[in-house]
C-alpha cells in the first residue's frame, strides 16, 4: 500500500510524457525527449550526486563518451546502433570508475575539480583526435533501425529508458546500498563502523551511472544526428548538476522534477535562452542559501507532521533475548600494551584491559585521559603504535574500521551519529547492512534475495525499535527527535548486529535521571544476553550500578582496576577523579 | 627554443602562482576554498581591457581601478557566498555556493563582454627585451610576495591574519573580528587575482576561457604545495608553467594537458594533503 502510494507521482509523470505526441507539436516531442534523455544519464548522477554527496561536476564527459562511442562504432559499421550503445554503457561504467576513483581519497573542492579537469580533458581530446572523432568538423550521430527511427518511436524509446532508469535508481535508493551511500554522505564515520566499505560502494555506484550516463550520450548523438565537442559545454554539466541539487538530496523524484523543469524552462522563454545557464547558477545560489533540501523537502510531508510533545522513550530490556541468543564460551576481547600518540601526546600509555563476554566493562576517568581513543583503537579509527587487540587469539587489523562490523563489534559514538533526512527506521537498518546477501546487481533489478534482505532487515529494525522503545517514532525523519532520543535510537542501531562486544561512548549524556534509570536496565539486558559491553561513561552512579568491572584511565594510563566496590574505595581515584 | 620555453613558462607560471596564491589567502582567512579564484582572474584581465582599451582611461587610473574593482567582487564574494553558508551548519556547502557565483561572473562577462578574446593594452611601451608580457607576470608575483611576507610579519592586520588561520577559535576568543578579517582576507585575495589577471593579460588576452583554465591550474600548485602554503604555491606555480610550455615544445597540443592531469591525480591520490601539507590527525 505505502508504496503504490509512493509510485504514483511516477506513474502520473511517465503517463503525461507518454501523451505528449498526441499534442502534435513537434518542437514540444524535440524538448521532451531531450529531457527524457538527460534524465538517463541524471538518474544515474543522483546516486554520486545526491546519495554519496560527492560533488561530481563535470559529468558531462561520459556523455561525451557515450556519444563519441556508439557514433565511431555505428559509423565504422562495427555494430548496429543497439548493440553500439550497449558498448557505449560498457564503456561508461568503466570511464565512471576512473572520474570516481579520485573521490575514494579526495574531499568536496579537490573531487570537483578533479571531475572538472576530466571533462576539460574529454573534450581536449574528442578536438585532437582528428581521424577517430573528426576533430572540429565532427561526426554523425547514429541512425537507429525503425520504428525507433521516427521522432514519435525515438521519443517513446528514450522515455521508456528513463523509465527503467526511474525505476532502477528507486530499487537502489530503497536498498541497503542506497541507505550505506546516504550513510556515508551525512554519517561516513559511522557508517564504516558499521561495516560499509566505502571504495566498494563507491566503485558500483560510479560504475552504475557512468553506464546511464553513456548510454545517453547515444541518445544524445542520435538526438543531435551531429555532434561536435562543441556540443557538449560546461553549461550541460551544470544543468546536471543543478538539477540534482534544486530537486533535493537523497531523492528521486526532486531531482526528476528539476530535469524536466530546467530542460523546459528556457525553451518557453525565448528570451531567456542566453541567460539560461546564469539563471541556473542563480538559482543554485539560492538553494544553497534558503532551501538546502530542494524541492524534495518541500514535498516531504513528514516535516510538517506534529510529534506529540510529552513522548517517553520506555525501553523494554526483557524483549534482549529475543534478539541476542546466548552462546556460551564466547572469547573475551583483550587488548594488550596499547600505546598511541599524537606528536607528543600519549594519549594511549600502555592500557591492558579485557572484556569478557557476559560483563559489563566500565572505563572511566577525566577528559583527555584516553577513553574514546581506546574504543578508537578497537573499532579501527585509530592504529596504536604499539600492542595489540584481539578476540580470543584472533588478532583485529589496525585500522580497517570496516571489518569491526563482521566481527561482532558494535559502537556509539559520544555526539549521536545520525542521518537526519532518513526515518528512524532507515537509521536502525543501516545498523545492519552486512546482513544483506543480494548484490548491487539483484538490488538494481529488485530480485527475490533482494526483496528477501529487506524483509528481514525491516523486521530486525522492528523487533530493535521495540527494545529502546522508539517503535512509534519509526517512520520520523531523524532530525526531528530529541536528543536522548538520538541516543536510543544509536543504541538500536547497534543492537542491529545483534553484536557480540557493544562499546558505548557516553550513551547517558544528555539523559535525564528517569532516562539514565531506563538506560541501565537495558544495558543490563544486554549483557545478560551474553554481549560484552564496554561503557566509557561519567555518570558515576551508573557505572557503579551496571558495571561488574571497572577499569580508571588517568593521561592514558590505567589508575586503577577492579569491581565497583574497589573502585569506590581506592584512594586515588576518589581524589583524583570522583571527589568526596 | 629555451628561452622561449623559459620567458613563457615562468610569465605563465607567474600567473599560475598568483592565483594559486589567492587560493591560499581566501583559505587562511576563511577556510573557503573557491571556484572564483580564477574566474577573478579572468576578470582582472577583462577590467583591465575595458578601462583602458575601451573607456580610454589612463593606465595610472585603469592599473588601481582594476584592483579596486576585484577587491570589490572579492568582498562580493563574501557577502553573498560565503558568509551565509559559514552562518549554517553544512559548511561544506561553500563549494557549492562558490560554484554558482563563478558560473555567473563566467556568463555575465560572456554575454556583456564577449565570448572571443580581446586585446589587451601594453602597459609599459618601449623596446625593452625580453617583451614586457614575459616579465610583467613575474614583476607582479615578486611584488606580491614581498607584500604579503611585509603584511605577515610586520603588520597587526597581518598577524591577525595568521591567527585566524591558525586557529579560528582561539582567534575569536582573543576578540579578533573574525568577520570583518575573512572580508578583508577576500577583499586581498580578488586584488591579487586581478593584478595576476592584469599583469598577465598581453599574455593570456581578455578572455572568459580564461575563468576555467586559470580555476583549474592555479588550483594545482595549491593541491600539490600542500593548502594555506604560499611557497609551496608559489614554486608550483612556476614549475606548472616551465613544464607546461616544455611539455608544448616537446610533444605538443592535447598530450600536455593530460600529462599535467595525470600527474595532478597521481600525487593527490598518493599524498591528499599535498606534498607538503600535514594530514589531519583525528576524525572521531
Amino acid at each position: 500500500m505505502r508504496s503504490r502510494v509512493a509510485a504514483l507521482p511516477y506513474v502520473l509523470i511517465f503517463a503525461a510524457a507518454t501523451a505528449i505526441p498526441l499534442a502534435g507539436d513537434d518542437y514540444l516531442v524535440v524538448i521532451a525527449t531531450r529531457a527524457a534523455v538527460y534524465w538517463v544519464l541524471v538518474s544515474g548522477l543522483n546516486l554520486v550526486v545526491g546519495f554519496a554527496g560527492q560533488l561530481a561536476i563535470g559529468w558531462v564527459s561520459l556523455l561525451t563518451i557515450g556519444a563519441y562511442t556508439t557514433s565511431i562504432i555505428v559509423a565504422r559499421d562495427w555494430l548496429g546502433p543497439l548493440p553500439a550503445l550497449a558498448v557505449a554503457g560498457v564503456a561508461g561504467a568503466l570511464a565512471g570508475v576512473l572520474v570516481g576513483l579520485p573521490a575514494l581519497r579526495l574531499r568536496t573542492f579537490y573531487f570537483a575539480m578533479t571531475t572538472l579537469g576530466f571533462a576539460t580533458i574529454v573534450t581536449q581530446v574528442a578536438l585532437a583526435w582528428t581521424e577517430v572523432t573528426g576533430g572540429g568538423i565532427g561526426i554523425t550521430g547514429p541512425a537507429l533501425p525503425a520504428p525507433l527511427d521516427s521522432q514519435t518511436g525515438f521519443y517513446l524509446f528514450c522515455l521508456a529508458l528513463a523509465a527503467v532508469c526511474t525505476w532502477m535508481t528507486l530499487n537502489i535508493a530503497a536498498s541497503r546500498f542506497g541507505r550505506a551511500l546516504v550513510g556515508l554522505r551525512d554519517a561516513e564515520v559511522a557508517a564504516e563502523a558499521m561495516g560499509i566499505s566505502k571504495a566498494n560502494l563507491l566503485v558500483m555506484v560510479f560504475l552504475f551511472s557512468g553506464a546511464t550516463a553513456a548510454v545517453a550520450g547515444g541518445l544524445f548523438a542520435t538526438l543531435q544526428s551531429y555532434i561536435t565537442p562543441d556540443a557538449f559545454t560546461f553549461d550541460l554539466s551544470v544543468l546536471f548538476f543543478i538539477a540534482i541539487l534544486i530537486g533535493g538530496r537523497g531523492s528521486v523524484l526532486g531531482p526528476l522534477l528539476g530535469t524536466v523543469l530546467l530542460t523546459a524552462l528556457p525553451e518557453f522563454a525565448a528570451p531567456l535562452v542566453a541567460w539560461s545557464t546564469f539563471l541556473y547558477a542563480a538559482l543554485l545560489l539560492v538553494i544553497v542559501i534558503a532551501l538546502p533540501g530542494g524541492i524534495a523537502d518541500l514535498l516531504d510531508q513528514r516535516r510538517r507532521r506534529k510529534l506529540p510533545e510529552d513522548r517517553l522513550v520506555v525501553p523494554r530490556p526483557d524483549l534482549v533475548p529475543s534478539l541476542i541468543a546466548p552462546q556460551p564460551d564466547r572469547p573475551a576481547m583483550i587488548l594488550s600494551g596499547v600505546r598511541l600518540s599524537f606528536g607528543a601526546v600519549r594519549a594511549i600509555d600502555g592500557l591492558d584491559l579485557m572484556l569478557r563476554p557476559g560483563e559489563v566493562h566500565g572505563l572511566i576517568g577525566p577528559n583527555g585521559s584516553g577513553k574514546t581513543t581506546t574504543l578508537n583503537v578497537i573499532s579501527g579509527f585509530s592504529v596504536p603504535q604499539e600492542g595489540e587487540v584481539r578476540i580470543g587469539d584472533a588478532p583485529l587489523p589496525g585500522g580497517a574500521t570496516q571489518t569491526r562490523a563482521g566481527l561482532g563489534i558494535a559502537r556509539t559514538f559520544q555526539t549521536p551519529r545520525a542521518i537526519g533526512e532518513a526515518s528512524v527506521r532507515e537509521n536502525v537498518m543501516i545498523g545492519g547492512t552486512i546482513e544483506g546477501r543480494a548484490s548491487f546487481a539483484e538490488c538494481v533489478l529488485a530480485l527475490p534475495r533482494h526483496r528477501r534482505d529487506e524483509a528481514t532487515l525491516r523486521a530486525q529494525a522492528e523487533r530493535c525499535l521495540r527494545i529502546v522503545g522508539l517503535e512509534a517514532l519509526a517512520d520520523e525523519r531523524a532530525d526531528r527527535l530529541q536528543h536522548s532520543e538520538l541516543r536510543f535510537m544509536e543504541v538500536a542501531r547497534a543492537l542491529m548486529l545483534c553484536p557480540a562486544f557493544l562499546l558505548l561512548d557516553e550513551p547517558a549524556a544528555g539523559l535525564s535521571a528517569d532516562e539514565i534509570t531506563r538506560l541501565g536496565a537495558l544495558i543490563k539486558a544486554v549483557k545478560e544476553a551474553g554481549c560484552g559491553v564496554l561503557l566509557v561513561e561519567h555518570h558515576a552512579d551508573l557505572i557503579f550500578e551496571i558495571c561488574d568491572r571497572v577499569t580508571v584511565l588517568n593521561l592514558g594510563r590505567e589508575l586503577a582496576a577492579g569491581t565497583p566496590s574497589e573502585i569506590r574505595a581506592h584512594r586515588e581515584v576518589v581524589s583524583a577523579y570522583l571527589g568526596g | 627554443m629555451l628561452s622561449s620555453i623559459l620567458s613563457t613558462g615562468f610569465a605563465i607560471g607567474a600567473i599560475y602562482a598568483l592565483i594559486a596564491v589567492t587560493y591560499n589567502v581566501m583559505f587562511s582567512a576563511s577556510r573557503v576554498m573557491s571556484f572564483t579564484a580564477g574566474q577573478v582572474g579572468m576578470l582582472g584581465g577583462v577590467f583591465g581591457a575595458w578601462f583602458i582599451l575601451r573607456l580610454h582611461l589612463p593606465i595610472v587610473a585603469g592599473f588601481p581601478l582594476t584592483l579596486l574593482t576585484c577587491a570589490g567582487i572579492g568582498v562580493l564574494t563574501e557577502i553573498v557566498a560565503v558568509r551565509p553558508v559559514m552562518a549554517g551548519l553544512e559548511k561544506h556547502l561553500y563549494v557549492l555556493s562558490t560554484l554558482a557565483l563563478a558560473l555567473m561572473m563566467q556568463q555575465f562577462t560572456a554575454i556583456e563582454w564577449s565570448t572571443e578574446p580581446q586585446p589587451f593594452p601594453r602597459i609599459v611601451g618601449g623596446g625593452f627585451a625580453p617583451d614586457e608580457k614575459f616579465w610583467l607576470p613575474l614583476l607582479a608575483c615578486a611584488a606580491v610576495i614581498l607584500g604579503l611576507e611585509l603584511l605577515y610579519r610586520r603588520t597587526l592586520v597581518g598577524r591577525a591574519f595568521l591567527a585566524i588561520a591558525e586557529d579560528n577559535y582561539a582567534a575569536r576568543a582573543l576578540g579578533l573580528p573574525e568577520r570583518d578579517l575573512r572580508m578583508a582576507g577576500f577583499a586581498l585575495a580578488g586584488a591579487i587575482a586581478g593584478l595576476a589577471g592584469f599583469a598577465g593579460g598581453q599574455l593570456l588576452l581578455a578572455s572568459i576561457a580564461n575563468g576555467p583554465m586559470l580555476n583549474f591550474y592555479g588550483f594545482v600548485p595549491v593541491a600539490l604545495g600542500g593548502l594555506g602554503n604560499n611557497r609551496g604555491a608559489i614554486a608550483g606555480g612556476l614549475l606548472l608553467g616551465l613544464f607546461q610550455q616544455a611539455a608544448n615544445f616537446l610533444v605538443g597540443g592535447v598530450l600536455v594537458s593530460v600529462a599535467v592531469f595525470a600527474a595532478f591525480i597521481v600525487v593527490l591520490m598518493a599524498a591528499p594533503q599535498g606534498l607538503f601539507g600535514t594530514p589531519p590527525m583525528r576524525r572521531v
